[in-house]
């Protein structure tokens, strides 16, 4: 009898190649923001900084106007995403599942957003800001900034209820349970993983979000990137800004978190339509 | 005590008569199966009784109280479908207490009833578990459970065997008949596996095209379909198409005594109601294949004109491919115009005749 061989798994060097690659290309730029964060000194041609240290971040964590970027870039992302949430969600809702006229040609609307150059069209709403006395308002970077959350929470949460199995929510009523407790306790819960995704994008996305903020915050409403925006521009010491980036990567880090998680499920893959 | 009447209902999708008048009274403790090909309106009438799609006219009654106007919530039915769909984000337990919660039962008394009919279905102990960590067939039996847990008056079933494999399917049909029965709870049950309709049910309802095709017992249905439809649908049946004339069915070479007007018509014969014979010279058919099961053998035959029939032998060994036969049926039916016209069980006496017929 012929002795059984297994089959080795054959290694694949060009994927390795292409991974090795990726994350020397994301990896080492952040590396070096990261290095520059801890040093307190470092001058060409030296490779590595004469000398690391905290000073950078203790300097840059003492400044009010950064505690105050921060507050108000939180409080931001924070309130665009809860009205977001409010608008869209009910709005995502009808169009996953109800019928009614131009019901193809409104969600396609959602787009138009991320359709044309986004500076013209900010430019274009700061004009009509400019005559409602929005500008420089935290309701006008408010306003703005939903603007750019609503493809993220109507799309992804149509995906969401357009899976959300019909004989489940039929199962409940037959239970008992009138339309309004259905949806809360059958048809919101199975589409949480994936609106909490979409809610997630939309924070981070509002965190990260510069061009509305400046052109119609500016200069009384300053977020983070702003700030880091007039750092870069007007700071000769990197330190300043390398220390904002390191701190802007946290909401990113979470983000990535929550997202892994619920990748792993296979909800966010379905809020695209996976 | 509960009974169902569903009167002339119909049920009409923009232009898709789905359901045509149809009429049934289902008795206390009745299982009764709609059974059917896709399309025929079965589901459409469950989903009906269930309040989940409301009749274009008609009338559906639970122990005499009308139910058309109520909303599925507000219906005394309990429907366990296809897929299951038991809610994932909750456990077995919960699954099955939400509906008694809604009720706003003690906690306690939750417990207890949710707990017994588990045992029931044969889970107990299985509370705590997750739904997704369950086989196919625990799930089946959780979504049976959750059903049975709200007591309804009428238990509605949408072919909720289709998702298992043919095993399983065999093993829960069985035990879900025995809860049925133990209960005696008013059943209607949706299924095109006439496997399952004959094993199952008190009477069957054949449906084609939103409309009743026969109403009866398993065997009655089995034995003297109405229709030659119902003698396709149901097991496997020879369905010969010819002519009647001078009380003799004609069909390339065969024929058989059928006592009706002259005219075309169509002979209806179960394989294991077909004898055959070696013949030589007047032969009627021509063996095709020969296919040994093992309890028994399956024949088929071409007749003189290229028609196929099957017939059920005891000793395939006896046939072999290419051989001449003979045809002798113990049982036949005739129809004309989709109606039974004649049936009859050929005895022995008969068979003097038919070889008298046939030289």
């Amino acid at each position: 009898m012929a002795d059984l061989v297994l089959a080795k798994p054959r290694t694949d060097w060009v994927g390795i190649g292409f991974a090795f690659i990726l994350t020397v290309v994301i990896v080492v730029p952040m590396l070096v923001v990261v290095i520059w964060s801890v040093s307190n000194v470092w001058r060409f041609p030296s490779v590595l900084p004469q000398e690391f240290g905290f000073k950078f971040w203790q300097m840059t964590l003492a400044r009010s106007d950064v505690w105050s970027a921060l507050t108000m870039s939180l409080s931001l992302s924070a309130v665009v995403t809860g009205l977001s949430a409010l608008i869209c969600l009910p709005a995502a809702y009808a169009f996953a599942r109800m019928e009614f006229p131009a019901r193809t040609l409104l969600f396609f609307s959602f787009l138009a957003g991320q359709a044309f150059p986004k500076f013209g069209l900010l430019v274009a709403i700061a004009a009509i800001f400019l005559q409602l006395n929005l500008i420089a308002t935290f309701w006008g970077v408010v306003l703005i900034q939903l603007v750019g959350t609503l493809l993220f929470m109507i799309w992804i949460p149509v995906a969401a209820f357009q899976a959300v199995d019909r004989r489940m929510e039929e199962a409940a009523r037959d239970a008992g349970a009138k339309p309004l407790r259905v949806f809360w306790s059958i048809t919101l819960p199975q589409a949480a993983p994936t609106i909490g995704a979409a809610v997630l994008l939309s924070f981070v996305g509002t965190f990260y979000e510069t061009e509305g903020a400046w052109l119609i915050g500016a200069p009384q409403i300053r977020t983070m990137p702003v700030l880091m925006i007039s750092f870069i521009n007007n700071q000769p010491v990197i330190q300043y800004a390398a220390v904002l980036s390191v701190l802007l990567w946290v909401p990113s880090l979470i983000a990535l978190v929550f997202t892994r998680r619920v990748v792993n499920s296979g909800s966010f893959a379905r809020g695209f339509g996976a | 005590m509960s009974n169902l009447s569903i009167s002339n209902v119909s049920k009409l999708f923009s232009t898709t008569l789905a359901v045509d008048d149809f009429s049934l009274d289902v008795a206390d403790g009745e299982l009764v199966c709609l059974l059917g090909p896709s399309g025929s309106g079965k589901s459409t009438l469950l989903r009906m009784v269930g309040g989940f799609e409301i009749p274009s006219q008609g009338s559906i009654r639970i122990d005499g109280e009308e139910v058309v106007h109520l909303p599925p919530e507000e219906r005394p039915t309990g429907m366990v479908f296809q897929s299951h769909a038991l809610w994932t984000h909750m456990n077995v337990f919960n699954n099955l207490a939400f509906g008694l919660k809604l009720r706003r039962m003690p906690k306690a008394q939750i417990r207890e009833k949710v707990e017994a009919v588990l045992e029931l279905v044969g889970l107990g102990g299985y509370g705590t578990r997750a739904v997704t960590q369950l086989s196919g067939g625990q799930q089946q039996r959780v979504a049976l459970a959750r059903s049975l847990v709200l007591e309804p008056k009428i238990l509605l079933l949408d072919e909720p065997f289709a998702s298992l494999d043919q095993h399983l399917r065999e093993r829960l049909r069985e035990e879900v008949r025995d809860i049925q029965q133990r209960l005696k709870i008013t059943t209607l049950f949706v299924t095109h596996g006439q496997d399952e309709a004959l094993s199952m049910a008190d009477r069957i309802v054949v449906m084609r095209d939103g409309k009743t095709e026969q109403i009866d017992r398993p065997d009655i249905v089995y034995r003297e379909p109405q229709t030659p439809f119902v003698a396709g649908f149901i097991g496997t049946m020879n369905l010969i198409e010819g002519v009647v004339q001078n009380g003799v069915f004609s069909k390339a070479g065969y024929s058989t005594p059928v006592p009706v007007a002259d005219g075309p018509a169509t002979l209806a014969i179960r394989p294991e109601a077909l004898e055959l014979t070696v013949a030589g010279e007047n032969a009627q058919g021509q063996v095709h294949r020969v296919t040994d099961y093992g309890t028994h053998g399956l024949v088929d035959l071409v007749l003189l004109d290229g028609t196929r029939i099957k017939a059920m032998v005891s000793h395939p060994d006896l046939f072999a491919a290419g051989q001449g036969v003979s045809l002798a049926p113990k049982a036949i039916a005739a129809y004309r115009d989709n109606v039974l016209i004649h049936r009859v069980a050929l005895g022995k006496d008969t068979a003097a005749l038919r070889q008298l017929v046939d030289a």
